[in-house]
């Protein structure tokens, strides 16, 4: 039985970034008193479709219809104006506002202009009531609370707006299992009362608990729509992937130096509740890769090891023996040789309008320079090396960096650190956003530092490089090693099943 | 009652810079040759309000996590109009002084259009615009002096006494206060503002109006640094292009605002603290004189206090967990 007009429907979607096609045709229709599940890999286009939905980016072809009625939406106010409202992870709370003012935020009660704190104070009470969070204080401001109270204020605000549609994307990831729970009651009860709720979880099980439909996206469209219940995890998980597989990975050569005693050697580390207990090793002419979801750790994990964490405990042993490393000084000094590709090439890797010499050299100023001194000739020395080295194509060393495309931007941050000669070297997810020719390159450039002896830890969001790269991955959740696969085990099944923490044969979405 | 002490938290800078205030203020008189007299706390209140009026401008734009460099020379272009437009007869004069404040209200809109639609730094283009406003300003006075028919009689009353005691400055400050600010921190714009200074994305995402409220914030500082330049009128009767006073005015607006607990990351802090801040600053410089010491001391002291206000607000870094958030 299906009711004729549904609530929200949307047709052929589509939206590019640059060279990414985010959205591809896309279609999706959402029923009142349902909650419909989103499922897809990383990149897969479900954050782009909830954008478009929510009034965040404008979509560069395909039509929205509320009601049957064809809507477009220039800004999230005329979203929620709508009625469709998004719960974004943590992005929409204003940290040094109270709770309840940034329940009543988009709309607040006035009185004659000026707003109405005793009716702002009654909104947000009910609001926090419903949302399961009666124990936050109306007046403590945002950022005093931690993640999971948050999120609970986040659920708060967007039930004060009344919503039609209500968008949760990994809402609940912040939270307890008690949190959940509440949450969960809260859902159901708005699904009862005719809200159309669309879920966006990583989490199978609550999934299975709480999805009426589920549709699962891949590569920017949607794939398939199907009843809550009626697949198996296996068949989820080959939905979700179903594509193939090119190989531009060179040969996995082992090159692990077994017998010795690993490079780098973590102890049970932990973190702000980011890091659970993480014990790991790396072996001289080993690839290690982490893998796992988004938002599990592994960046936290980066960062503590290169030392940029206060009050990280547990122990780190380069070599075998305990070293305390507070700083990426200490961490790329000689006797650790440390090394970390960051995330955000374009604020934590270059210095975008200096030039290619200059971002090659500054890491690697105490190699090239003497009593203070840099001297001019090692430093070109060094420099001509690199960059034959990775190939970078520029018009000269003395062009900007902020000039070169993204391949050759990415091979100037890893020649940068490669100059140190680093024994230890830490990436995180050095792929992201440039092309496959480079990405090529890059992988080979991984496998030749292996076979010289140096012990790589490599973070990807693409299950394909873990894949081809690694000779062993350890797969993160929760700020926790759940899985740890070696060799031929690394497959894209596993990775995804494990990332997932969800078993193979279970029926759950 | 729990509500109380959520609100008490809220106004801990402005604590801070009332306490500094107190403490000072009360050094000063008890060591005054003069003491504890209406004249003494007039004499106060008139250097103390200048800069009160230049900080609560600041606060608008500051809240907004930008910063205004060109108060002070929309301070000293409405010094200098004033020392024209105050003339005449008491309509005439009302006039005037509608024509200084219009005046300042065009500069903050300028200034708000070009942050907004320039997408430039603020710091950036209040630079520049308050070298097109200092320039104005030596171009209608390029020597000091004033209209020949100047009117002192509003003067006379907004910096006198009230009653013979209370200084008539301090009255006009309390009242600008509950007709300006206190309307603005409650109203929905008033709270943009804020939202805007805090989180500009978050603010975005909520569907707040962000270049409504920025303009807001600089429009309401172009008016405020106005006021503060026909006061200085009120005092001197005439008007002055001077570059160095438009610079202290400046600067001295922003070390007022800290001093008042207002951050400059934005998002937090209130004009109140901040006019508690300029009146302390302002308290701190005196201090100086009363204990005949060379006035040539009187920076070195002022930034010495400063250094020391400041740090305490800092010390909050010792709280940060990644090191990467230090310099955010």
């Amino acid at each position: 039985m299906v009711d004729a007009v549904p609530l929200f429907r949307m047709e052929g979607m589509s939206k590019r970034y640059g060279g990414v096609q985010a959205l591809d045709k896309a279609d999706l229709i959402v029923r009142s008193g349902k909650v419909h599940a989103i499922l897809g890999e990383n990149g897969a286009g479900k954050s782009t479709l909830i954008k478009i939905m929510s009034g965040v980016v404008a979509p560069d072809e395909g039509r929205m219809l509320l009601d049957g009625q064809e809507v477009s939406f220039a800004s999230p106010a005329a979203a929620n104006v709508a009625g469709i409202v998004c719960i974004f992870q943590e992005l929409s709370l204003i940290p040094d506002l109270s709770v309840a003012d940034n329940i009543v935020i988009s709309n607040p009660p006035t009185w004659l202009g000026m707003i109405d704190r005793k009716a702002q104070h009654a909104i947000a009470m009910e609001a926090l009531q419903r949302a399961g969070g009666a124990d936050i204080h109306p007046m403590e401001l945002v950022k005093n609370l931690p993640l999971s109270r948050r999120q609970i204020v986040e659920i708060a605000k967007a039930l004060a707006r009344k919503p039609r549609v209500l968008i949760l994307d990994e809402a609940t990831s912040a939270l307890t299992a008690a949190d959940v729970e509440t949450v969960f009651g809260v859902l159901k009860r708005l699904r009862s009362e005719g809200i159309a709720l669309l879920y966006i979880s990583h989490r199978m099980h609550e999934i299975a608990e709480l999805a009426d439909d589920c549709t699962v996206f891949r590569n920017g469209r949607r794939i398939a729509t199907y009843p809550a219940g009626s697949k198996t995890g296996d068949e989820v998980v080959e939905l979700m992937i179903g594509r193939e597989y090119s190989s531009v990975f060179p040969p996995k050569l082992d090159t692990v130096h077994r017998s010795a005693t690993p490079v780098l050697e973590a102890r049970d580390l932990h973190w702000m509740q980011r890091l659970n207990g993480i014990s790991l090793t790396a072996r001289a002419g080993e690839v290690v890769g982490l893998g796992g979801l988004d938002g599990q750790g592994q960046r936290e994990l980066l960062l503590a090891l290169f030392g940029v964490l206060r009050g990280v405990s547990g122990a780190v042993l380069v070599d075998g023996v305990q070293r305390v490393i507070n700083g990426p000084r200490t961490a790329k000094a000689p006797d650790i040789g440390m090394a970390l590709i960051p995330e955000d090439r374009k604020t934590e890797g270059l210095m975008l309008p200096m030039s290619v010499r200059d971002n090659l050299s500054f890491a690697a100023m105490s190699q090239i320079s003497r009593g203070g001194i840099i001297d001019r000739r090692a430093e070109s020395a060094a420099i001509d090396r690199m960059i034959k080295l990775l190939a970078i194509k520029m018009a000269s060393p003395a062009a900007a960096v902020g000039s070169l495309s993204g391949g050759n931007q990415q091979k100037v941050v890893i020649a940068k650190w490669l100059m140190v000669g680093p024994r230890i070297i830490l990436l995180n997810d050095p792929t992201r956003g440039i092309d496959v020719g480079t990405k090529q390159e890059i992988y080979a450039l991984l496998r030749k530092l292996a076979a010289e002896g140096a012990a790589i830890i490599l973070y990807s969001t693409d299950y394909d490089e873990l894949i081809g790269c690694c000779d062993r991955v350890l797969v993160l959740y929760d700020g926790a090693i759940k899985r740890e696969l070696v060799g031929p085990d690394i497959t894209e099944h596993a990775l995804i099943a494990s990332a997932l923490n969800i078993d193979h044969k279970e029926a759950v979405a | 009652m729990n509500g109380l002490r959520y609100s008490l938290a809220e106004q801990r800078g402005m604590f801070l810079a009332l306490a500094i205030f107190i403490i000072m203020f009360a050094f000063y008189v008890a060591n005054h040759p003069a003491g504890f007299t209406p004249n003494v706390v007039q004499t106060a209140a008139n250097k103390g309000v200048l800069l009160a009026l230049v900080a609560m401008a600041q606060t608008f734009v500051v809240l907004t996590a930008g910063i205004d460099l060109s108060v002070g020379m929309i301070f000293i272009l409405a010094n200098c109009l004033a020392s024209y437009l105050l003339v005449g007869t008491p309509p005439m004069v009302a006039l005037g002084v509608g024509g200084v404040l219009l005046t300042g209200l065009a500069c903050g809109a300028l200034n708000g259009l070009l942050v907004i639609y320039g997408r430039l730094q603020p710091i950036v283009i209040t630079i520049a615009t308050g070298a097109v406003f200092f320039g104005i300003a030596l171009w209608i006075r390029p020597y000091p002096g004033s209209a020949d028919d100047f009117s002192s009689d509003l003067a006379d009353a907004l910096t006198g006494k009230v009653l013979g005691v209370f200084p008539a400055s301090l009255l006009f400050l309390i009242l600008l206060v509950l007709v300006i600010w206190i309307p603005f921190r409650r109203s929905v714009i008033g709270r943009a503002v804020y939202a805007v200074g805090s989180s500009e994305p978050a603010a975005y995402m909520s569907g707040v109006p962000v270049m409504r409220a920025k303009f807001t914030a600089y429009v309401l500082s172009g008016l405020l640094a106005a006021m503060g330049g026909l006061y200085m009128t009120f005092f001197t009767y005439s008007g002055e292009a001077s570059l160095a006073n438009g610079n202290t005015y400046t600067l001295s607006s922003i070390a007022a605002v800290v001093l008042g607990g207002v951050s400059l990351f934005g998002g937090r802090g209130s004009a109140i603290g901040a006019i508690f801040g300029a009146l302390a600053f302002r308290a701190i410089g005196d201090l100086l004189f009363v204990f005949d010491f060379d006035p040539l001391w009187q920076p070195l002291f002022q930034g010495v206090v400063l250094l020391l206000a400041v740090s305490l607000g800092a010390a909050r870094l010792f709280q940060v967990r990644n090191r990467l958030d230090l310099f955010t």
